[in-house]
């Protein structure tokens, strides 16, 4: 009895360190090792901050009382934050087509450039996307500055009078969703190539065998295969220009008279620059629901698709 | 074994030795000053502080932080939000009103030195003295005014005004001139250079200086959107005489001024585009670098005189201790240090003439007589007369005044007023509304 003890104590000890030992080198530990870093850091600089945001949105402006979702129910009663919605929407969905369509477009002109050149256009495309968006927005600045404008300059050279490109707020609007525009095409152009060229090219010979015109390659090929692609990247492009805010704090700071305001740049003035840092979580908070919906609807399609295919 | 008498003597023998002080025994300090834009400044500054630390013996660490991008406010917000950070730091205008439950009473430090050098404008006691008490030191480095700045030879030519006659170098001001020198004429002159093809360049934009102009602008004419005890008082017939002014004043202005920054009116100095703006000397210095034509050309003076009064606008900057402060003793005599005569002489010497005492007795350095060309371009910098020191928002209290500063209420009435062509009334029940929301506790 004590033999069969003992037997069963070293076999149960030596199984308990190989099992230790064998959970170390699986690969999904090891992995989990390798992402733990970036794991902390997004929780630590973005999940953490998201939790504290929703708590601070439900303190009062001197955040020494709870109180609940009343900082919420007093946003919705002001005009203000009604225009900044209406804004951030305008300026979310238009840059987004605009950047999707432009990308698109310039896609396919880089897919038909011979192999030989398509690098070197590509890169050159890629610029204003990798470059840091301080710099670029700056330059855009100075190019509607209003005593030393580059375009107005053009426009008086031949005979034109210059425009208030940032002082008029129709102007303003359109300065910062263009040069959104110019900066996030890119990203759509890559994506849109790489989709382009996963497209098979027997598809194309058998629609030219079957006598299709360039449109009707366009609707039943070429889109049908992308639109997964189409949908992760309009889905992850409205995510971050809902969120914008260098582009609209550098060219306007969300003027004139907050009509170019976005979610962020109101929520920096509320929360930092009026010190009401409660009211400023809760308009940056507000954006959440909204993107949650829209994801919820793209993916949902994305996934059905997939469930058919 | 050590018995009790041998404990005795060793007891006595320690306290009788000689106290030997080391190097930085006072502890160490952390300080933030704002990054000054003029070059060397910040080195006076650290100057000033290193001999105060060297006689201390204090570890001092000094930072300077720029407010360009709202850093030095981020930074302000950060550190009373995670209550850990420098000792002292620079408060320009609102942070300090907006940190006050965080900031160290410094009673002991502003009476002395009120006792010492004068009064203090009703503006700096308005932001730095906040439910009877005193919580930031008004401060030397950053405190500027923004008077017109403008066009000698503009002036003379299409307003028929010489300006260096109204407002002397090294005289006292011409009083049948400035008694001349009010709103009205400010109009005139302003639709003469417009016609001229030199349009004053005053912003109406949601910054600082647009803010500041408009508000001196209303405070001339009476109109408070808000009242001392925290009533709302937009709907004013002041309120309407202002917007109604502000409305002819618009149409002689650059059109695209409602998207105006803090840089836009100076370069329109610079560039020689305007004959007038409202600024601290700050445009005047950048032309003598890149433009000295028009830098010879131009001139500091007060503003206009209104129905109610001639309002200045002022930008007091201030400093401050945090409560968490660990070496709360060596901040103050820091402070302290740094606002005795000699020390303020030096900063204000250093910054070119930028930088104003809050004190009325400091206020009689040669430095302003001096600077040139012109000469004497500065000499009626520094608020005296019948000048009222004015910050835009006041009277109201403090938390209210910061929302109307930083949202702009004023300037965003007189665009939809005259931009966005909204009716009078349409426009007061809009900041009305606003107003109600800045009201929140």
């Amino acid at each position: 009895m004590v033999d069969a003890v003992a037997r069963g104590v070293h076999v149960s000890t030596g199984g308990r360190r190989m099992t230790l030992r064998k959970f170390v080198r699986r690969k999904s530990t090891i992995a989990f090792a390798m992402t733990l870093p970036l794991i902390l850091i997004i929780g630590t600089l973005v999940v953490y901050p998201a939790f504290y945001s929703f708590y601070l949105a439900m303190l009062n402006k001197s955040m020494q009382h709870f109180v609940g979702l009343a900082n919420f129910s007093f946003l919705f009663t002001r005009e203000t934050f009604w225009m900044v919605v209406k804004q951030s929407i305008i300026f979310a969905v238009s840059a987004v087509v605009f950047k999707a369509l432009i990308g698109f477009m310039v896609a396919h002109f880089v897919h038909n450039i011979p192999v030989r050149g398509q690098r070197k256009w590509r890169g050159m495309l890629l610029v204003p996307w990798v470059m840091p968006p301080a710099m670029s927005v700056l330059a855009w600045l100075w190019l509607f500055d209003p005593s030393y404008s580059a375009f107005n300059w053009l426009l008086e050279k031949i005979g034109a009078s210059g425009v208030p490109w940032l002082g008029n707020p129709y102007w303003a609007r359109f300065a910062v969703i263009l040069v959104n525009v110019w900066i996030g095409a890119p990203f759509f152009m890559i994506m849109y190539l790489a989709a382009l060229k996963s497209v098979p090219e027997q598809l194309y010979e058998a629609a030219a065998i079957d006598g299709a015109n360039w449109w009707q390659k366009m609707w039943f090929i070429t889109l049908p295969m992308m639109r997964n692609i189409i949908a992760i990247t309009v889905l992850f492009s409205l995510i971050v220009t809902f969120a914008n805010f260098d582009i609209v704090r550098i060219l306007t700071s969300g003027g004139p008279v907050n009509q170019t305001d976005v979610f962020a740049t109101w929520a920096f003035r509320i929360g930092i620059e009026s010190n009401d840092i409660p009211l400023g979580a809760c308009v940056s908070l507000f954006m959440f629901p909204i993107l949650a919906i829209a994801a919820i609807f793209i993916l949902r399609d994305i996934s059905k698709r997939g469930n058919e295919a | 074994m050590i018995d009790r008498r041998r404990f005795l003597s060793a007891s006595a023998a320690a306290l009788a030795a000689p106290y030997v002080r080391t190097s930085h025994a006072a502890g160490s300090l952390a300080v933030g000053f704002w990054d000054h834009w003029v070059p060397g400044a910040n080195d006076t500054l650290t100057k000033l502080c290193n001999e105060w630390a060297a006689k201390e013996k204090v570890d001092l660490k000094v930072d300077y932080i720029t407010s360009q991008s709202n850093k030095l406010l981020v930074t302000v917000t950060s550190e009373a939000q995670a209550k850990s950070g420098h000792d002292i730091l620079s408060l320009p205008i609102w942070l300090g009103p907006g940190q006050m439950a965080s900031l160290e009473p410094v009673d002991d430090i502003v009476q002395p030195l009120i006792a010492q050098y004068g009064a203090l404008p009703a503006a700096v006691e308005y932001l730095g003295k906040q439910e009877g008490h005193w919580i930031a030191v008004p401060a030397t480095v950053g405190s500027q005014m923004k008077g017109p700045c403008a066009r000698i030879d503009l002036f003379k030519q299409h307003v028929g005004l010489d300006i260096t006659k109204m407002y002397p170098a090294g005289a006292a001001p011409d009083k049948g001139l400035t008694d001349k020198w009010t709103w009205d004429t400010f109009l005139v002159a302003a639709e003469k250079c417009f016609k001229a093809g030199f349009p004053f360049g005053i912003g109406m934009g949601q910054t600082a200086d647009s803010v500041d102009s408009a508000g001196a602008i209303f405070a001339a004419h009476g109109a408070h959107l808000v009242d001392a005890k925290g009533n709302i008082t937009v709907n004013s017939a002041e309120t309407r005489q202002a917007m109604e002014y502000c409305k002819k004043l618009v149409q002689f202005l650059p059109p695209d001024v409602f998207a105006w920054d803090d840089a836009s009116n100076n370069k329109w100095l610079i560039a020689g585009k305007g004959a007038l703006i409202m600024n601290p000397p700050s445009a005047y210095a950048v032309a003598k670098r890149d433009n000295p034509k028009v830098a010879e050309q131009l001139w500091t003076f007060p503003s206009p005189k209104g129905p109610k009064g001639r309002f200045n606008p002022g930008l007091p900057f201030f400093w401050g201790i945090w409560k968490f402060s660990k070496n709360k003793i060596a901040a103050r005599s820091l402070i302290t240090h740094l606002s005795q005569r000699a020390a303020v002489e030096q900063l204000v010497v250093a910054s070119g003439g930028f930088d104003i005492p809050s004190f009325a007795g400091l206020r009689d350095f040669k430095i302003w007589a001096e600077v040139g060309p012109p000469k004497g371009t500065l000499y009626n910098y520094p608020p005296f007369g019948d000048q009222i020191v004015h910050i835009a928002g006041a009277p109201a209290p403090a938390s209210i005044a910061t929302q109307m500063y930083t949202q702009a209420t004023v300037t965003k009435m007189i665009a939809k007023f005259t931009q966005g062509g909204e009716a009078m009334d349409k426009v007061i029940a809009w900041a009305s509304s606003e107003l109600e929301g800045f009201m929140r506790a």
